[in-house]
């Protein structure tokens, strides 16, 4: 059996043990998906290398044949950070969901079936295994997200997610009934078929499927409630892969299309720029430290689609080094967002878990008893705003050179627009980050649960760490990663013309660079380095002698210019009750940042529509016989109608 | 044994399965009916498939075993022996059943399928023991013999796949593996849960969960 | 392109100037300031004798603050010094440039803004915090006038690396001088904010109230804040490189560009003093429309380039 089959079976075998174990069930999973991310990172990095003619044919024995499963470069790719990020949840997780605590067999079942799911979609080289994988994926993610049902929000969050996930699933039925070839295994569409009327409906219910997946903007409405409302290492696999495989959807189908029409790219690109933006700005927006990250997840889906949409418009207008750059820094941007972020939420979880609070502004000092916590969270932050040395900047990086070229070789003013929303997102980030950082990690406690922390155990340092090295490596060495994104870009271009980014981007002189900036920034820290802290000295209070930890500056009174400054976009409810006249009472100001689509279209729409369904309820009696009745009924109409 | 036989006998079963109002005595036909089924490979000459005959054996101690098993234990449990005042009275199931048997054997002349070497009432014998099934589903109060009309459902459900059995060995297989472990499944939880949340095995409390 | 290392010499006096000039600056603007306002004022090399006396003195440090609260100034410099690795120092190149490295320079910034931030929420002082919120706000609209700045330059030069960008020959001539004059608005605009100059920001203000950049290093002393004060006046120096390189003009000899160089340089100095003390400073709820108005240059200035 290949090592990529064993780690499949490995990962979705992994919660089995723990079943019929009294204890250390949740170590063994542990120990099971690890196995299975070195054996299906090193079969993904063989691949990536160029052995075994740069591309594997499974043979898939429950399936019968030969070629159901293809580890080819683009899978490999997304392959890597499904099982790192697997690997190290499932350790984080042996801390937060100590063995004995309801659900954590159950838990340890659906997440090693999720990312045997994952796993396998990856490498999906045939409609009935992707849709396998598709639902099998969706499924145990349901399950996950439902984990902590007793809170009326999460229950919320799960059915949320699961009628996105359905519809979005319908689409792709559509869809793959729509593919030129029938329903055999996936293939190069004949040219000119993607410019035709079926082609088009074909591209448009994979944007749904896939973008609903992904969590493009107007399709996002299922991802903040289920990454807040899911266990974080939940989260993080959530965040940082599930996602990305709308992304490889999409990336699928622009492999298979020969010749993208230009407006394809165009509304990729739109939808790319709408999610950015808007993504980090509702993030600025919100208090809850999970439903911030998850909007981050929205803004980097973004980015990552700017890239797609634009090498896909560098197809269509044959400018081969444009679509290789765009196409190099969305690829490599998929498998960074599915580190920073997975870290992110790891610290994060660790955060939240240690204080019992999500909200920003009950948060506040646990740098001091967190250090490595913190630190853990500042390298993704870090990552996450596209800051150099770390590699969220090499692969934005990338977007960018490849939207500069663009704007060289041809009249697209739409390309500076990208830039300006590249460098908008990029700032808007920094201040998102800079905000949720300190709430949590810096200042003083703002409440006694922030200030009774502790750091988290050595198992739940140990993935962040891992994460936040791969972070580094990433950002030091993006030269080391060319031969691999080269393969995985020339999946997308089909073609003889084919740039190898080595050439395009001088990403050693980054490396250098890094370099350099961070031996200058190590000798001023020697230099600084303090011989002894002078006695126990409180803050500059700028002559106020009493402040306290309460009256410190705000997660909130920190996004409030730039949320006031996007109020047209983002519609904040503001409830302020103004202290007034000679006795005033109380004080009150709150303010919130709604979804725009779930709580602003969704909601409301489906609210009207409950009230006109509920005729319907006549036939949903409650007695179990009738509904038994009512399959009998179908059965017989569909047998004499199969006879007549 | 002809497997013409068996079939007779399979549709001698569900009459008596509708026409009993003893849970226990509805568990033991259930039970030959399930074993009859399992033999049936056998009868038809599918014998020297060992894959066949392993699928076989597992069907037969699974449902000739472990599902009464564990009705029988759920039966000890809640004390019930009898299924009074079902919604469709013993009469009319009879009538019904023999009306859907009837119905199944028109049916299945008219339905397009593949001529082959497949016994002549299969079809028929099948399409007859899932309308018993549903017939049970439908007709009765008690959780246990709802169980039972399950079980009667995929007895017939299995009867079709032996159709294919020829065709399409692996994914018939699958498909009759995942189909038990689903009864075995789902029967244990609902069993469990009925009696666990209202301490009795009557589905019309089931009523109460309507939102 | 040239190389990526060029003139072993001139990128030796390159960084001799990043290294030691910059204190220089902020004497000149203070003295320009003064001498507007009829005052002797401080010695041109006050800033020299202010950092050689913080990096003796012993720096204080408050119980709320950990390590993080030392990374601010450390960034600041070393994100400064690497970037004036990038940028043209008048029509000499830069030691280092490569395409893309205009990214590179803003992200640098980026970086040394990013942990600025962090250091002055570190302290959990209310108006650090608030000065913290302004910086973040204000270069959310700074960032993408450079950007589009940097696109119309581009646009203009077909290449994204700062030193072909900026000292190409015909920038000055022709057609495209509109758009140059444009996006030089611009980036004085950023520039301003950027260093925290008026009508922006007000360096020497008493009320931490109004402060955005001074109010988030309050509570810094000794070494770190000789750190962020030769980082400030780095940036001066680096920042000011990007606005002055397109209108020197180019001698063709290596030691006259170096002179006309750090002429322009004063100049600039002398300018933003000049705008200093003929300028009061903008309201706080003004402040964005002043950015909004660079954002608009810049994006016009794409535009022109377009027809």
């Amino acid at each position: 059996m290949s090592p990529y089959l064993l780690a499949v079976f490995l990962a979705a075998v992994s919660g089995l043990p723990g079943l019929f174990l009294r204890r250390r069930g949740g170590a063994v999973a542990a120990g099971l998906l690890g196995l299975a991310a070195v054996l299906g990172i090193g079969a993904a990095v063989r691949v990536l290398a160029g052995g075994g003619s740069g591309q594997a044919r499974l043979p898939a024995a429950p399936l019968g044949t030969a070629g159901l499963l293809v580890l080819d470069p683009v899978a490999a790719w997304f392959l890597l950070p499904v099982l790192l990020v697997s690997a190290c949840g499932a350790l984080y997780g042996l801390g937060t969901w100590e063995e004995g605590r309801p659900g954590a067999r159950f838990l340890r079942l659906a997440y090693g079936g999720l990312t045997a799911a994952l796993a396998l979609l990856v490498a999906a080289a045939h409609p009935l295994v992707f849709l396998l994988g598709w639902e099998g994926m969706a499924i145990a993610a349901f399950a996950l997200v439902m984990m902590e049902d007793r809170h009326p929000e999460t229950r919320r969050a799960g059915w949320i997610y699961l009628v996105c996930t359905h519809t979005g699933t319908l689409c792709l039925f559509a869809a793959f009934a729509l593919l030129p070839a029938g329903a055999g295994p996936f293939a190069a569409f004949p040219a000119g078929f993607a410019a035709s009327g079926r082609g088009t409906a074909l591209f448009l219910l994979c944007l749904l499927a896939f973008g609903a997946k992904a969590g493009v903007m107007p399709l996002h409405l299922w991802l903040p409630p289920a990454h807040a409302a899911a266990p974080s290492h939940v989260s993080a696999l959530m965040s940082g892969v599930l996602i990305k495989m709308g992304i490889l959807g999409l990336v699928r189908l622009l492999s298979w299309v020969p010749d993208p029409p230009v407006w394809w790219g165009g509304v990729l690109m739109g939808l790319g720029v709408l999610s950015g933006v808007l993504g980090v700005a509702f993030a600025l927006g919100q208090h809850d430290l999970k439903r911030l990250l998850a909007y981050h997840s929205i803004e980097n889906i973004g980015i990552i689609l700017m890239g797609l949409g634009l090498g896909s418009l560098g197809r269509s207008l044959g400018h081969p080094v444009v679509a290789a750059l765009a196409f190099g820094g969305a690829l490599l941007h998929v498998l960074n967002h599915g580190l920073f972020k997975a870290l992110l939420f790891l610290a994060a979880g660790s955060a939240v878990h240690a204080a019992g609070t999500r909200d920003l502004d009950r948060l506040g000092g646990l740098g001091r008893r967190m250090p490595w916590t913190s630190a853990a969270f500042l390298v993704g932050a870090w990552a996450i705003c596209g800051l150099p040395p770390l590699n969220g900047f090499v692969s934005e990086w990338l977007i960018y050179l490849g939207a500069f070229r663009a704007m060289a070789v041809s009249r697209w003013a739409w390309s500076a627009g990208l830039l300006a929303a590249l460098a908008l997102i990029g700032a808007l980030a920094l201040a998102c980050f800079a905000k949720a950082f300190g709430a949590v990690f810096l200042g003083a406690p703002r409440t006694p649960a922030a200030e009774g922390v502790h750091e988290a155990p050595r198992g739940m340092l140990v993935p962040m760490g891992v994460l936040a090295l791969a972070c580094g490596a990433i950002g030091l060495a993006p030269a080391l990663l060319v031969p691999a994104l080269d393969r995985g870009v020339a999946a997308l271009m089909p073609g003889p013309a084919r740039p190898s980014l080595g050439g395009l981007a001088s990403l050693p002189l980054l490396t250098g660079l890094a370099l350099v900036l961070l031996g200058v920034a190590l000798a001023f820290a020697v230099w600084l380095r303090p011989r002894r802290r002078t006695g126990d000295l409180p803050t500059w209070d700028c002559g106020y002698g009493r402040p306290t930890p309460r009256m410190q500056y705000t997660a909130s009174s920190f996004a409030d210019g730039p949320v006031s400054g996007l109020r047209w976009a983002l519609l904040p409810r503001i409830h302020d009750a103004r202290p007034g006249g000679l006795f005033p009472s109380p004080a009150r100001y709150e303010s919130h940042v709604p979804d725009p689509v779930l709580d602003r279209v969704a909601d409301p729409a489906l609210r009207r529509s409950a009230r006109g369904l509920a005729l319907l309820r006549v036939a949903q009696g409650g007695q179990l016989p009738v509904y038994l009745l009512y399959v009998l009924l179908t059965l017989l109409a569909l047998l004499v109608w199969m006879v007549v | 044994m002809s497997p013409d036989l068996l079939i007779a006998l399979v549709m001698l079963t569900n009459f008596t399965l509708v026409a009993t109002s003893r849970i226990n005595k509805a568990i033991q036909v259930a039970v030959a009916q399930g074993v009859i089924l399992g033999l049936m490979p056998l009868a038809m000459g599918l014998g020297r498939h060992v894959h066949i005959l392993a699928m076989a054996a597992a069907a037969i101690a699974v449902k000739g075993w472990f599902i009464p098993f564990l009705l029988r234990r759920a039966l000890r449990h809640v004390k019930i022996h009898r299924e009074v005042d079902p919604f469709i009275g013993y009469t009319a199931s009879l009538l019904l059943c023999a009306a859907g048997t009837g119905l199944s054997l028109v049916l299945a002349h008219n339905l397009p399928l593949k001529p082959g070497a497949t016994p002549a009432f299969l079809v028929p014998a099948a399409l007859a023991t899932l309308f018993t099934g549903f017939l049970l589903l439908v007709s009765r109060r008690k959780a246990l013999t709802q169980v039972v009309g399950y079980l009667v459902l995929e007895n017939g459900i299995y009867l079709f796949a032996l159709l294919l059995v020829e065709d399409m060995p692996v994914l018939v297989e699958t498909g009759i593996l995942l189909d038990l472990f689903v009864g075995v499944f789902v029967m244990g939880i609902v069993i469990n849960h009925i009696r666990t949340a209202f301490d009795s095995t009557d589905t019309r409390h089931l009523a109460e969960l309507k939102d | 392109m040239p190389g990526p290392l060029v003139f072993p010499a001139h990128v030796a006096l390159h960084l001799l100037v990043a290294l030691l000039l910059p204190p220089l600056v902020p004497g000149l603007i203070a003295k320009v300031k003064a001498r507007m306002a009829g005052r002797t004022g401080p010695p041109v090399l006050q800033l020299y004798h202010d950092l050689a006396k913080l990096a003796r003195k012993e720096a204080v440090f408050s119980r709320t603050t950990t390590w993080v609260f030392l990374a601010g100034p450390v960034a600041t410099v070393a994100a400064g010094l690497v970037a004036s690795l990038l940028v043209p120092f008048g029509h000499t190149p830069a030691p280092v440039a490569f395409e893309g490295d205009a990214v590179l320079f803003a992200y640098l910034f980026g970086l040394a803004r990013f942990l600025t931030i962090l250091s002055a929420l570190d302290t959990g002082s209310s108006f650090e915090g608030m000065g913290a919120a302004r910086e973040a706000a204000f270069s959310a609209l700074a960032e993408p006038a450079l950007f589009l700045g940097f696109a119309a330059l581009a646009k203009a030069t077909a290449s994204l690396s700062l030193t072909p960008m900026l000292l190409s020959q015909g920038l000055a001539a022709g057609r495209l001088t509109g758009p140059l004059i444009l996006v030089l608005a611009a980036w004085a605009i950023v520039y301003l904010a950027e260093n925290s100059r008026i009508p922006v920001d007000d360096p020497n203000t008493h009320l931490e109230l109004t402060m955005i950049h001074e109010v988030m290093v309050l509570d810094h002393s000794g070494r770190p804040l000789a750190l962020v004060l030769y980082g400030a006046s780095l940036k001066l120096v680096v920042l000011g490189a990007l606005l002055i390189d397109p209108l020197l003009p180019a001698t063709g000899r290596g030691w006259l560009d170096w002179l006309v160089f750090l002429g322009g340089l004063g100049l600039l100095a002398v300018a933003v003093g000049l705008v200093e003390s003929a300028t009061a400073r903008f309201r706080m709820t003004k402040v964005p429309q002043f950015l909004v108005a660079g954002v608009l240059a810049s994006a016009f200035a794409f535009l022109l380039l377009l027809v």
